[in-house]
């Protein structure tokens, strides 16, 4: 990886799922989060996953960025099976090869926010690539900010710092979980704006978890989920479009929920 | 509230038990303590009760005196007895013979109970004691009849290893027995082992060995067989009082006799044995209440945590519209369940501890019988009153803070409560160790009264302060072990050390607690060095001679030893020490009289206030203190009465400055003579003629002595080590006292520990995630736990190390050296370090076992 990624769209798969289980629960009262998904999601490409609540999309992201075990069915990051990995591959591949951004609390309170950035890096113990975290920090417009602390910023600003540790460690995906869950749309536009600018300028794979039509509509493509499965996709939305999937959606929930 | 309350206290069951545990091991130490001290009194009075008669015909004066091996020489005879017996008042009157001067060697051949409790021979009498049961007990065997037979009792024998039947090796009393001077070996007797007899009821013997004698034995062994005896033993008559009895005998007792009641026998030695056990009651006293303390500062911090944890559900009570007070006795009736629960628990430790106690306190040989250790009701209400109280108090602080909470925090996202600032608290706190400062220092410099006791107040302050302040003054302790976890431990050792930082008070408190223990140690240990030395310099300076010939367990030997070694080749000089007890003029307490020959002073050369270091006929040496106690400068004269009512007149010849070589009161032999003292050695002083091969002549010299366990011989590094042994044990038993102590700060830290890992939830989850492996994360939290655990042992060692050294300038006339123990205080740290590894090991298992989901998904 020392060549740094282009704005050109890359090609071949990040990440991708295979026939991906997930069940909750004992055997009479179980819940099938994930029903047998299976999708491929390209490099260097913004990707939205939505769906009503309970529809898996967290389950979903989860069980591609090593963070939980599916029941059955595999997930491949980066060429890498997860399956049958053990603690400590899966804490080295999450390191190495995915990027992080939850909906709160995405920093350590103790660290300054450079010290944040870095935490990927230093626990890896990797050298800074100096030229590439100075990329990074003008990107996400942080550079006053490096000295703080997290109780000392901003919620926008904390995402953007959480926005720049998922971004300096190079990974292979990033994955963000409602990164704008919690924020004023001032905000969200910035953080959702650096978003798609990694990936058109840095060549960044992201993949985002959102339910909200805005957010979802700076991606480039959008999986729709309900009931565990895979529904519909979208390509190069348009707010208008997304607003009527998920409409769609939610009407074929409330017959299902009636019939 | 309370159903609430009670939800809340179910609901956390293992963090009940982590903060009861503090308690339970504070009040079981307490409860221990008490229920051994009343046990071990019980023993002894039922020992005293059990074996006194009526009445007792005795030397006149002999209740001020204590046996120390070398006996008295008043005797009564079988026909004064007879003259007693007749006596209406009496029912019986038995003549006793009783020693302590003999001692029994093992199988092994070891001293039987040696340095500990007595050997205490007596002749076998039927005498009944004070209640009309017979004084002893026949469990094995028959009682000795010839004079070569003797009866043990039946813990002592089991000690020993001897049963009916086996000869016994014996060390006869000093003063005779002892074969001519041409003998080779100090010579053992063997005497024959026919009964097992304790004393009546099984009560235990406290540690005494019995050896019972027939009557005749005990003349031969301890009266050169002459057909007397030492004491009489009365019996009342029917309807006579003690008092009448007495009155009675004292009409017909011989000159230098006079009779006592029992029950004043009793009391005499219920009073001195009461001294005694007071002393011991009060040393673990106050362990278990130091332990206590540590304990309340646990609790104090426990809840402080769970409080501030709960911040969002006491402000939704309080929105709810519980009121202040409901908040805060809800906390309070939560502390008071746990230290019911906690004081409960604690008293069966107690009562584990106290036999814990006995059994290591019978392996010194002092045995306590454990049908005695039941918890008093006392006990039960004092271990109640203990727990709670403390609980309360540590938990009201917390509870008020709880109070305080205000309803819009249960709406608010961020629920972290913020420590508030420390300043002001820094401020009184350091105002406080300035107070300190001074009522020390004034004790240092001489302000009157006991300077020990100054340096001691402002010792307490200092501690209690320090514990209030230990978030500020730890901070450069904190901040260091930060700096030196991120040089070698990279990113898990800075956050590690980071969260030992951010909450000061947290880290502090829990700090504190270890803290307490570890000032005792380190203040103990430069006491004990500077002890040390201090004896290092005295032996040095002082004690001139080449060898010392001493008893370990004091007893007194044969004059023949001092005429062997003085046939020894490369031997110039052999001075002999013998003693004994003598009330000085109008004195109650009975002083040591030291009887020395001329040699004395051509070994030991004494630093002289006035006359000069030689006596001789009815002269005396004293030193300074005794003159001034007494009045006297030199040509005075001194009364001193003993045993008996013998009065000898001394002239004080000399007068030397205090030492630890001589005595208090020197006298030559011709005054012990002249006391009617039967007279052996205590010690003997043994210089070299030059060019003599000392290793040599100490092999030979020891080789003399070697099957006499009751005597050893000592060159002068020999005697200073054993010296400092003692000073050891002693130090070691304190270290074990405080162990406790430490153990329950060691509870502490697991339990912050564990709180703030379930505080720390969804950060530990964030690091996880980001890519932090569970070892690095069992890493961080194990190096939090040293973080804390160093600090309170840098704080406590230093603070330690400045009292310690306070009290040695404030005792340096006595304690003239100063050392400090470095070697110790560094292991000390060092162990520290290793019980911080130890307090994580739990709260980093569980940390590493949190799924990393759970832990950042959103609620």
């Amino acid at each position: 990886m020392s060549e740094r990624p282009t704005g050109e769209a890359a090609r071949g798969v990040a990440a991708s799922a295979h026939d991906l289980v997930k069940t909750y629960g004992s055997e009479e009262a179980e819940v099938r989060a994930l029903d047998g998904v299976t999708v491929d999601l390209m490099k260097g490409e913004f990707t939205a996953i939505m769906g009503p609540s309970g529809s898996g999309k967290s389950t979903l992201m989860h069980c591609l960025a090593a963070l939980d075990t599916p029941t059955s069915g595999d997930a491949v990051v980066d060429g890498t099976g997860l399956a049958g990995l053990k603690d400590k591959a899966l804490t080295t591949l999450r390191r190495e090869k995915v990027g992080f951004v939850f909906q709160a609390f995405n920093l350590i309170p103790t660290l300054t926010a450079r010290e944040n950035i870095l935490l990927p890096l230093d626990l890896a113990g990797r050298k800074v690539d100096q030229a590439w975290f100075d990329a990074v920090i003008d990107a996400v417009g942080l550079r006053d900010r490096l000295s703080h602390r997290p109780s000392e910023m901003s919620g926008g600003q904390q995402q953007r710092v959480a926005c720049a540790r998922a971004l300096v460690s190079q990974p292979s995906i990033v994955f963000a979980d409602e990164p704008t869950g919690n924020l004023d749309s001032t905000s969200s536009a910035e953080v959702l704006g650096f978003l798609r600018r990694s990936v058109d300028e840095f060549g960044q794979t992201i993949v985002m978890v959102t339910h909200d039509p805005v957010a979802a509509s700076y991606t480039d493509r959008i999986l729709f989920l309900a009931d565990g499965r895979i529904v519909d996709e979208l390509r190069d939305p348009d707010r208008d479009a997304i607003l009527a999937k998920m409409a769609g959606l939610q009407d074929l929930a409330t017959a299902k929920a009636a019939g | 509230m309370f159903r609430l309350t009670w939800r809340n206290l179910l609901a956390r069951k293992v963090r009940l038990l982590m903060s009861a545990l503090a308690i339970v091991l504070g009040i079981g130490f307490l409860a221990g303590v008490l229920t051994f001290s009343s046990g071990l009194g019980k023993t002894f009075d039922g020992i005293i009760e059990g074996t006194n008669a009526d009445a007792q015909a005795q030397p006149a004066g002999s209740n001020s005196w204590q046996q120390i091996g070398a006996g008295d020489t008043l005797t009564i005879s079988p026909d004064d007895v007879a003259e007693l017996a007749a006596l209406p008042e009496v029912a019986q009157a038995d003549g006793t013979i009783d020693s302590q001067a003999l001692y029994i060697a093992d199988t092994d051949g070891n001293l039987v109970g040696g340095g500990g409790a007595p050997t205490i021979s007596f002749n076998r009498t039927d005498t009944p004691n004070l209640l009309g049961d017979p004084i002893m007990e026949l469990t094995e065997g028959r009682w000795p009849e010839a004079d070569d037979e003797i009866a043990l009792d039946p813990s002592a024998a089991d000690r020993a290893g001897y049963e009916v039947g086996d000869d016994v090796t014996v060390f006869p009393p000093g003063a005779v027995g002892f074969g001519s001077a041409a003998d080779e070996q100090p010579p053992t007797t063997t005497l024959r082992l026919v009964g097992l007899a304790g004393f009546a009821g099984g009560g235990g013997t406290a540690g005494s060995t019995l050896v019972t004698f027939s009557t005749s034995g005990a003349q031969a062994m301890f009266l050169d067989g002459q057909d007397v005896f030492t004491k009489v033993a009365l019996t009342a008559a029917e309807g006579v009082s003690q008092q009448e009895l007495v009155d009675a005998a004292d009409a017909v007792l011989p000159d230098g006799y006079e009779a006592v009641t029992g029950d004043e026998l009793v009391d005499q030695q219920q009073n001195a044995i009461g001294e005694f056990l007071g002393f011991i009651s009060i040393f673990l006293g106050v362990f278990a209440v130091i332990a206590v303390i540590v304990g309340g500062f646990i609790i104090a911090n426990t809840f402080s945590i769970l409080v501030a944890q709960r911040v969002r559900e006491l402000a939704l009570l309080r929105a709810l519209g519980a009121s202040r007070k409901q908040v805060r006795r809800s906390v309070l009736v939560e502390a008071t369940m746990m230290a019911v629960i906690g004081s409960t628990l604690g008293l069966f430790v107690g009562l584990g501890l106290a036999r814990g106690l006995a059994s290591l306190f019978g392996s010194f040989g002092l045995e306590i019988n454990s049908d005695v250790l039941n918890l008093s009701p006392t006990t039960v209400a004092a271990a109640y009153a203990v727990g709670i109280v403390v609980t309360l108090v540590s938990a009201y602080l917390p509870a008020r803070r709880a109070s305080k909470v205000a309803p819009v925090a249960a709406m608010r996202e961020d629920t972290a409560t913020t420590e508030g600032s420390l300043r002001r608290r820094t401020l009184i706190g350091a105002v406080l160790l300035v107070i300190g400062a001074g009522i020390a220092l004034a004790g240092v410099v001489g302000a009157p009264g006991n300077d020990a006791v100054w340096i001691g107040v402002g010792a307490v302050i200092w501690v209690l302060t320090v514990a209030a302040i230990s978030a500020v003054l730890g901070r450069p302790v904190l901040v260091a072990c930060r700096a030196l976890f991120t040089r070698v431990f990279g990113t898990t050792g800075r956050l590690a050390g980071d969260n030992a930082i951010r909450n000061p008070r947290r880290t502090g408190a829990t700090a504190s607690a270890l803290m307490i223990g570890l000032t005792l140690v380190s203040a103990v240990g430069v006491l004990a060095a500077s002890m040390s030395a201090t004896l290092d310099d005295v032996v040095d300076d002082q004690f001139t001679a080449d060898f010392l010939v001493q008893s370990p367990v004091f007893a007194a030997f044969n004059p023949a030893i001092a005429r062997q070694m003085s046939q020894v080749d490369g031997v110039e000089v052999v001075s002999q020490q013998q003693g004994y007890l003598g009330l000085v003029e109008d004195d109650v307490e009975p002083s040591f009289i030291f009887g020395t020959d001329a040699a004395f002073s051509e070994i030991y050369d004494l630093p002289m206030v006035d006359g000069s270091p030689t006596f001789t006929g009815d002269q005396t040496l004293i030193n300074e203190s005794t003159a001034d106690k007494y009045d006297v400068g030199v040509g005075d004269t001194l009364t001193i009465r003993f045993p008996g009512d013998n009065d000898v007149d001394v002239t004080v010849s000399g007068i030397s400055e205090d030492n630890e070589v001589a005595g208090a009161i020197n006298v030559p032999f011709s005054v012990l003579r002249k006391g009617e003292i039967k007279r052996s050695d205590i010690s003997l002083s043994i210089n070299l003629a030059d060019g003599a091969d000392k290793a040599a002549v100490g092999k030979e010299l020891k080789a003399l002595v070697a099957d006499f366990p009751i005597v050893a011989v000592q060159d002068k590094q020999e005697f200073a080590d054993s010296l400092k042994g003692q000073i050891n044990q002693l130090l070691y038993m304190v270290y074990g006292l405080l162990a406790l102590s430490i153990v329950i700060a060691i509870i502490g830290i697991v339990n912050t520990l564990s709180l703030s890992v379930i505080e720390r939830t969804r950060e530990i989850g964030l690091l996880r995630a980001v890519g932090l492996s569970r070892r690095r994360l069992r890493r961080m939290v194990t190096l939090e736990s040293v973080t804390i655990s160093v600090m309170g042992a840098v704080l406590g060692l230093a603070l330690g190390l400045v009292i310690g050294v306070l009290l040695q300038r404030s005792l340096r006339d006595d304690l003239t050296a100063l050392a400090i123990p470095l070697t110790s205080l560094v292991t000390f740290l060092l162990v520290a370090v290793v019980f911080g590894v130890l307090a994580a090991i739990v709260p980093a298992i569980r940390a590493s076992r949190m799924k990393v989901l759970d832990a950042i998904a959103t609620e």
